[in-house]
């Protein structure tokens, strides 16, 4: 096996960046990230971002919280006035913090980046240990050399992450417009941090935070516990009372802190207001203005009395996929944890583009699966096409007046099949990678001609 | 999906497109072009109905009489303007409150960015008059507003007197169920955007003008005036707004029905109807009407006092009396009653006009062509670039072994193409911003007034664009290598898609002349074959050339051709009208052009001169 020794002999001197330079290069990429974000927020498109119901929700816009803060001076319920969407815990942050929102929103960012950061990086030591077992157990076969990760390629990795969150034009303005997708999506980063440095308690405090603050992120609890017991190496099967013991603990730690946290909040309001006006409301999807997400249209043409079915049958799509995903990545839990993140930005009922722009980041991580993507130059085509045609059919719908919301719509509906093939593109990716690794990669068939794989 | 997942036929499919790459893009230039043409075409096209219900059931009867008393008060009215000089304020408030109206005043005051030559203003001053019919048999939430304008250089005295006449005479009838708006504006086009922002509380401009004292509900429609001569021989009527905005077309038809009621001539782009659709002469009449209206279109133009309102979603159109060398004449008692039986229908509307199309080109007033049949041609249009990115993209994919070798990492590949982008549109920011800024410099240092400043700055900065970028990159990374072209030129081929996408889809005229001319030049440029023919051609396909050929055809489709000097000063000022468009009533077109287009026809520029 010469080129596998080759391979090998070239890993053991791999040059590596010292860690200083890496964290200079991060710390540079921070810096250029809260200029641009300072600026913006100095600048009069700060206002006219906050507006646009591409970045805020509902959920998140920065103009509800201050209502709530407002309404929570003065005495009376935040909730009361069904403006207000936020969980309590972020009202009494921002209750302290309210002079200082645009640091916390520009923390929060930093936060998110440099947890994805150092998660990506430890992600990558523990992928590229185990290809290295793999190796010297000669386990791969011989033609999938191009196939196999070298350091030079992922050293870059960790910072591309942070690059990609950081300066994401959809971050961006997420954060300009002070929408709390943002702190959002600094919660889920910690808990992925936390999951991949095996800490099970941290993990699952954050993970019910995140929970508690947009109830979706519970379908993570999936990957998180796959990810945990390969990490200890306990095998998954029913059989294994190992298995059913780690899992109890994890649920137990999840839910006991998801119980805590909520009251928590009931004993910070002294009501239960809060619930049916956060998760009723992510739930039953009251507010129907347009977003990017594709509940709105469907819902104000929808009958009345269709509206329950038809809001079980959306609500279950972010679900539905958790335990096939499960079962067909069980041994790949990052890779099922974005699938996941992906699929809950897309088919949750108030999404914005913050939501998207936390799986995007994700995207370096899945570099060396460019080679199997068939419909990336497509699907990248069609998401820039459709966030540039965004803020055109929205003028000409509400301010010119001679569109209309069908417009709208098609270009929401455009967006989201973009996000599907980008996903799916990835996964399937993905699993044809996983294919070559144990078959090789040029696959012959019986009679020796070239083999083709075809997913049906 | 199938095909996108089987490999086979993905390569199938993928082979096609390479292998037959030019034959395609040259078939669908030719298709597009094709259907585009064949939309004036009569059978092809829609005959326009009224969609609205509250405006077809209803007939109404028309009984204006007034058409004497019409001219005497626009007789009163000229001589009052004479002695004033200017709009006789005092007169008009007095007279329009004798005859029943509440009535205000508004002024206003804007000084240009500089001044406009083509009308000799800078320091504009002004007062709106406008008094208001209440209605007598709803409530005051709607209303309809009816308007003349009264600026120096044109005439249209006949205008305001049969606005004062109609409105004494509206004042009898009991009916009204809006209130209605009778103006008198100012300056043309600043009085009206100054009404119209003050009149929704908006400030978008920074024009000053005195705060409304009074208003009435959310206006629902508006009909502008221009009449100059007593009697009339036709009814134009001019439905471009601004940024291309057309009305609702229900509006267009119901102007079309009462002058078939009445029997009165009505023309679009100054072109009758012909019925002999199916002979070559008749065809080339219905196109030449429908690419005047494109043209217009293009232009992101108000064409009448109308075109403000569409912004605020007001529905309006402009009826210009046209008195030609026609025996028949309409007097003032016939184009009374075609107000007067618009208004009662207006009247009747339940709701905004919604029901019928807001995208359409009108080949001629019975015949309209709906946004589903004029987008194909422009789909075709933006198809090539898609088949040439694609192309590319094809050929930067299957070449990837060759490059290791040549670039060492990925950095340099991007800085090289990173750097004349963003010099493209440092380009395009100059072209934006500086003509204005450094007009007092200009004058200063030569001998021109402040517009021809502005404009020769203008194209001075344009035209240095051309030789500034196309030398960035070799400093840079040594010898433009071939994936670094393609690359770039991969990224200005989807910019450009992107850019006319958005631009047809709010000014479908702008965004299919745009495509139209750059379209081929961008699909095929390259820096290696004949690079000087490009280079010509890419040059003949700028905006400014393009800008150039139109004003050209234009006049040509007028029939009223011109010589090229002309041509050359029509072009002068159609550039400081775009500039002074932009600024005083927010006309998208110049900064689009350069912040924008230009760029991107620059980073193509780039492509010629690679190497």
């Amino acid at each position: 096996m010469p080129a596998i020794f080759h391979y090998i002999s070239q890993n053991t001197r791999g040059e590596r960046l010292p860690p200083a330079e890496m964290a200079a290069s991060l710390v540079l990429v921070l810096l250029i990230a809260v200029t641009v974000r300072a600026v913006l927020f100095r600048s009069s498109l700060a206002e006219i971002i906050a507006e646009r119901v591409e970045v805020v929700s509902p959920l998140n816009g920065w103009k509800r919280v201050v209502e709530g803060l407002a309404l929570l001076d003065l005495g009376v319920s935040p909730y009361s006035g069904d403006v207000f969407h936020e969980t309590p815990l972020v009202i009494y942050l921002f209750h302290f913090v309210i002079d200082y929102s645009e640091i916390v929103f520009m923390i929060a960012d930093a936060i998110t980046a440099v947890a994805l950061y150092l998660a990506v990086q430890d992600y990558n030591k523990i992928v590229f240990r185990k290809q290295k077992y793999t190796l010297e157990a000669g386990r791969y076969p011989l033609d999938v050399v191009e196939l196999l990760r070298t350091p030079k390629e992922m050293m870059y990795i960790p910072i591309k992450v942070a690059v990609f969150y950081l300066l994401n034009p959809f971050t961006v303005l997420s954060c300009v417009a002070k929408s709390t997708c943002g702190l959002n999506n600094a919660i889920t980063a910690l808990f992925i941090l936390c999951t991949i440095k095996g800490s099970a308690l941290l993990s699952a405090i954050f993970l019910a935070l995140a929970t508690y603050q947009s109830l979706y992120p519970f379908t993570l609890f999936a990957p998180a516990l796959l990810y945990q017991l390969q990490r200890q190496f306990i095998p998954i099967s029913i059989h294994s009372p190992r298995f059913w013991i780690f899992t109890s603990q994890y649920g137990s730690m999840y839910l006991g802190s998801l119980v805590v946290i909520t009251c928590l909040s009931f004993f910070l309001l002294s009501s239960w207001d809060f619930v049916t006006s956060v998760y009723g409301f992510i739930l039953s999807v009251p507010d129907l203005t347009p977003n990017i997400g594709l509940f709105w249209y469907f819902f104000a043409e929808m009958f009345e009395h269709f509206r329950p079915f038809f809001i079980c049958v959306f609500q279950i799509n972010v679900v539905f996929y958790t335990i096939p995903l499960s079962v067909k990545l069980k041994e790949h839990p990052i890779f099922l944890m974005f699938m996941q993140i992906a699929v809950i930005s897309i088919f949750k009922s108030y999404p914005t583009v913050g939501d998207i722009s936390l799986y995007m980041a994700f995207l370096p991580l899945w570099h060396h699966l460019y080679r199997f993507l068939r419909n990336i130059f497509l699907v990248s085509i069609v998401l820039i096409a459709c966030s540039v045609l965004f803020p055109v059919l929205w003028h000409l719908w509400i301010y010119a007046g001679s569109a209309n919301s069908n417009f709208y719509y098609a270009i929401t509906l455009a967006f989201n099949v973009g996000q599907i093939l980008l996903v799916s593109d990835y996964f399937y990716a993905y699993l044809r990678r996983e294919h070559h690794l144990i078959h090789g990669l040029y696959l012959k068939k019986k009679d020796g001609t070239e083999e083709t794989l075809i997913l049906k | 999906m199938g095909l996108l997942s089987d490999p086979n036929r993905r390569r199938a499919l993928t082979n096609l497109v390479t292998r037959l790459n030019t034959p395609l893009c040259v078939m669908c230039y030719i298709v597009g072009i094709t259907w585009f043409l064949g939309l004036a075409f009569e059978p092809f096209t829609l005959r326009t109905y009224m969609s609205e219900n509250a405006m077809g059931s209803t007939m109404v009867e028309e009984k204006f009489v007034y058409g004497d008393r019409a001219l005497s008060y626009s007789r009163e009215f000229s001589g009052h303007r004479k002695k004033v000089g200017g709009l006789p304020v005092d007169w008009l408030v007095k007279t329009m409150k004798s005859r029943g109206l509440e009535v205000y005043k508004q002024t206003f005051s804007r000084t240009l960015p500089f001044p406009d030559e083509s009308k000799e203003r800078y320091m504009v001053k002004g007062t709106n008059v406008y008094g208001i019919l209440r209605a007598p048999r709803a409530p005051r939430t709607e209303s309809i507003l009816l308007s003349a304008t009264c600026s120096e250089g044109s005439n249209n005295n006949q205008a305001v007197g049969l606005l004062l006449a109609l409105a004494s005479y509206f004042r009898g009838q009991v009916y009204w169920a809006k209130d209605i708006i009778f103006l008198v504006n100012e300056h043309d086009l600043i009085g009206m955007e100054a009404w119209l922002e003050s009149y929704h509380d908006v400030n978008m401009t920074g024009i000053q003008s005195s705060p409304m004292q009074g208003r009435a509900g959310a206006i629902q429609a508006a009909v502008s005036l221009e009449l100059s001569s007593d009697v009339i021989t036709s009814f134009d009527v001019v439905v471009e707004g601004l940024n291309g905005q057309l009305p609702n077309l229900d509006l267009v038809n119901l102007f079309y029905a009462f002058c078939q009621k009445i029997g009165m001539l009505c023309t679009i782009q100054g072109k009758l109807q012909r019925n002999d659709w199916d002979t070559l002469p008749g065809y080339s009449h219905s196109l030449n009407t429908m690419l005047l209206m494109v043209l217009k279109q293009s232009s992101g133009r108000p064409q009448g006092d109308h075109g403000l309102f569409l912004r605020y979603h007001v529905e309006a159109v402009t009826l210009r009396g046209i008195n030609s060398f026609r025996q028949y004449k309409f007097d003032m008692s016939t184009v009374g009653k075609l107000v007067e039986g618009m208004f009662r229908k207006l009247n009747n509307l339940l709701e905004r006009f919604h029901q019928s199309y807001f995208f359409y080109l009108l080949p001629s007033l019975t015949r309209f062509v709906s946004i589903g049949y004029y987008m194909p041609a422009f789909s075709f249009l933006i198809l090539i670039l898609m088949l040439r990115a694609l192309d590319l993209w094809v050929q930067l994919s299957n070449t990837p072994h060759v490059q290791d070798d040549e670039e060492q990492d990925p950095g340099p590949s991007m800085l090289s193409l990173a750097t004349p982008i963003f010099i493209c549109h440092l380009t395009g920011l100059a072209l934006y911003f500086l003509p204005i800024l450094s007009q007092d410099m200009a004058t200063q240092h030569f001998p021109v007034s402040e517009t021809e400043a502005v404009v020769f700055t203008a194209i001075a900065i344009y035209v240095a664009g051309l030789a500034l970028p196309h030398n960035t990159h070799r400093a840079l990374s040594g010898s433009g290598t071939e994936c670094g072209w393609r690359s770039l030129k991969l990224l200005s081929l989807l910019y450009l898609a992107v850019l006319l996408g958005c631009t047809a889809l709010i000014n479908f005229s702008l965004g299919f002349i745009l495509a139209v001319t750059m379209v081929p030049m961008a699909a095929f440029v390259q820096p290696s074959g004949p690079r000087v023919l490009y280079a010509f051609g890419l040059v003949l396909v700028s905006p400014a050339c393009t800008l150039l050929l139109s004003i050209y055809f234009y006049h040509y489709l007028l029939e009223y051709p011109i010589t090229l000097l002309e041509c050359w000063q029509q072009f002068l000022m159609a550039i400081s009208q775009g500039i002074l468009d932009h600024h005083l009533y927010g006309s998208l077109v110049y900064p689009l052009i350069s912040l924008f287009i230009y760029p991107c026809w620059l980073q193509l520029w780039n492509i010629v001169f690679w190497k």
